[in-house]
């Protein structure tokens, strides 16, 4: 098992006779992603690389039965992208474009919740089951097949932690990134939630950063619903306050939100927390002999 | 995006927002014009992207066009240094010179998106004149809060119960609720990300005012609004971080000896933290990107070794769109462009690694390839101290 996505997810591209759309549409079939349909309005009817290209979210869900999409359209299209798959049904929507104002987030948010719809994202790099599926821009090549489950604000630092691992002979059952944007979709603590209910994932790796509050959530239902073992990172533990460090989310305001607050709650939560991201694989090694806490 | 105060106010009037009479000077002579015109005791204010800025001595009084003409002297070209410019200061280019009000209360209103709510929320205390984050960290009952709707706004009944909440009288409710409901829809409006009322002022006669002003603009949210980047201060911002944003690259200068570029936020932070564990310290954040060019690549190098506090630098790039050999080729035309002499620490992997060896070894260029994070850290970091 895994979360969220597997061999059998149908997965949409919107987007997909873009630049950006058209190349990661590739490598995620490469990958042996289901790439069911595209949709780029205008360009209905006709078929980009081999796959059919729709008008609508609407028409591409019903006409290939798709229960996932992503979206590489530019920000200022992705909130009525997202809003869009929402509306016609689909269950997973990954929102991979970075850049999306924040008002219109929260307006696509405040739509979400009337759906029973899931956002990933948005400036995130996706999600991938090794070996099943991958939808998103990491390069699938890092990953390997196996029980850890990861999630991260970051789409580089989450492949630092995937080729660690794998670099150990340690497979991933499903590793997510779930954006650096201020208002996202998926939180760490949705995610750690999926994970601790996936019979496959036995350990889970959770990578955050300075800004917000995410972390500290999901450390707290870490404490009180999760035996399984937890090893976290923070990002940021020198980052200045009061700069926005490259993601819009990742920001220290008015002294909260730092690597050290949440670093604390995460060890308060029993979760093993390194201090140097170049030992997060080797930690997870070692938890992994101990197999529960 | 910041802007100074004066542009602040002059947004939130045509929305109802309620400003103390007053204009920008950028030279003494103006100022003392605009004090005269006023006729009426002023107050010079220093406008810098900073607060404390009455501490540093860049706020004053002034009974006279004379003596706003001194303060004025005084204030223009100082550099105001206050809790939140560092230790460096900021240059003092422009003063708002504005009519003096007579304050019975002052109060605090703001906005800000809340990420749990997923929803702008409005905050209002009665200490005003502190900084709210003294407040909430001293108080945090002491802010009132009303989450709104971007698209309904902020309702009157809202603007009601905050107003009752911080005590106002009955004849100074419609002026408060009228202003609170125009802060909320001015937010929404120019897509600000903070829009800070500090202190909101109560008259003797029950009027009510914003004495100071603070947005943020959401950086994402300004291609909808090009009036809006108009208003951006350049000499605001360090002049390397002026120039990185110029090519697409988000560098922030610090303080510290390692040089570092890296693809990604993420792993651009963690590669700061790494090099500090090492026993170093990073000078700059510099985030490359997921796709950048070798043009991209050479320009941020470019940018790094104009820090004259860098000693070393160390490229950490893990490919995924950025394939290794676009970097190396990047690295190796910029290396040679500006003749480096530093020590340089390469760690490369993902796409196309094997590649991009092959272009730094091939190139004859004294670079140091690292096998892992770890190894790259303590090696710039032993680099830096020669």
């Amino acid at each position: 098992m895994s979360i969220l996505v597997n061999r059998s997810t149908r997965v949409l591209v919107q987007g997909i006779t873009g630049r950006e759309g058209a190349f990661h549409a590739r490598t995620c079939k490469e990958y042996g992603t289901q790439v069911v349909g595209g949709v780029t309005p205008g360009k209905g009817g006709t078929v980009h690389e081999g796959t059919p290209v729709f008008n609508s979210v609407r028409e591409a869900a019903e006409k290939t039965g798709a229960n996932a999409t992503v979206i590489f359209v530019p920000p200022p299209f992705a909130a009525d992208a997202i809003i869009e798959a929402a509306d016609a049904g689909v269950q997973l929507i990954i929102c991979i474009t970075e850049g999306v104002p924040t008002l219109d987030m929260v307006r696509a948010q405040d739509f979400l919740r009337t759906t029973g719809s899931r956002l990933i994202g948005p400036n995130c790099p996706g999600i991938i089951t090794p070996g099943e599926c991958k939808i998103g821009i990491m390069p699938g090549h890092i990953h390997k097949p196996g029980n850890v489950g990861i999630v991260s604000r970051s789409g580089t630092l989450t492949y630092e932690a995937v080729h660690q691992l794998t670099q150990l002979g340690i497979g991933q059952s499903t590793a997510i990134g779930i954006g650096g944007d201020p208002i996202i979709g998926t939180t760490h603590r949705d995610a750690v939630e999926l994970f601790n209910a996936d019979p496959q994932t036995e350990a889970i790796v959770m990578i955050g950063e300075i800004g917000g509050s995410g972390e500290e959530e999901a450390a707290a239902y870490i404490r009180d619903h999760v035996r399984k073992p937890v090893v976290g990172f923070i990002a940021g533990q020198t980052a200045p306050q009061g700069r926005r460090m490259g993601h819009a989310g990742a920001i220290i305001s008015g002294g909260k939100g730092t690597a050290e607050e949440k670093m604390t709650a995460m060890r308060a939560a029993g979760i093993e927390v390194c201090v140097s991201p170049a030992d997060m694989g080797t930690t997870v090694a070692r938890m992994l002999q101990v197999t529960t806490r | 995006m910041k802007i100074h105060e004066y542009q602040a106010k002059e947004l939130l009037q045509p929305f109802g927002v309620t400003v103390p009479r007053g204009h920008v000077a950028d030279t003494v002579a103006e100022a003392e014009a605009i004090a005269r015109q006023l006729d009426s005791a002023v107050v010079v204010k220093a406008q810098i992207h900073a607060g404390g800025r009455g501490k540093g001595g860049g706020v004053k009084l002034a009974k006279t066009p004379a003596e706003a003409a001194a303060a004025a002297e005084q204030i223009l070209g100082m550099t105001l240094v206050t809790h939140q410019t560092g230790p460096e200061g900021r240059l003092v280019r422009r003063v708002l010179v504005e009519e003096v009000s007579s304050i019975a209360r002052e109060l605090y209103l703001g906005i800000v998106v809340d990420r749990g709510a997923g929803k702008p929320v409005f905050m209002a205390s009665t200490a005003g004149g502190m900084e709210i984050e003294e407040v909430a960290a001293k108080d945090p009952g002491a802010i009132l809060k009303e989450a709104f709707d971007p698209d309904r706004g902020l309702q009157p009944f809202q603007a009601r119960r905050l107003a009752f909440g911080m005590g106002l009288p009955p004849a100074a409710l419609n002026g408060a609720v009228a202003s609170m409901v125009a802060l909320a829809r001015a937010f929404v409006a120019l897509d600000a990300s903070l829009a800070e009322i500090n202190p909101f002022i109560l008259t003797a006669d029950n009027k009510v005012m914003a004495l100071d002003a603070k947005i943020t603009l959401d950086d994402n949210a300004l291609y909808r609004h090009p009036h809006l980047r108009e208003l951006r201060d350049t000499f605001e911002e360090a002049e390397l971080e002026v120039e990185a944003s110029a090519f697409g690259l988000n560098y922030i200068k610090l303080e510290g000896s390692v040089a570092c570029m890296v693809n990604g936020a993420g792993l651009a932070m963690a590669t700061m933290d790494i090099i500090k564990y090492a026993g170093g310290s990073p000078a700059n954040f510099l985030d490359v990107g997921g796709g950048a060019s070798s043009e991209q690549v050479r320009r941020a190098f470019e940018i790094l070794l104009k820090d004259p506090s860098v000693k070393a630098v160390l490229i950490n790039i893990f490919g995924g769109i950025l394939r290794c050999d676009t970097l190396a080729t990047g690295v190796v035309e910029a290396a040679r462009a500006v003749k480096l002499n530093l020590p340089l620490v390469i760690r490369m992997e993902g796409t196309n690694v094997d590649k991009g060896r092959e272009i730094l070894r091939d190139s004859g260029l004294k670079i140091t390839v690292a096998n892992s994070m770890s190894d790259a850290a303590e090696k710039v970091v032993a680099a830096a101290r020669g």
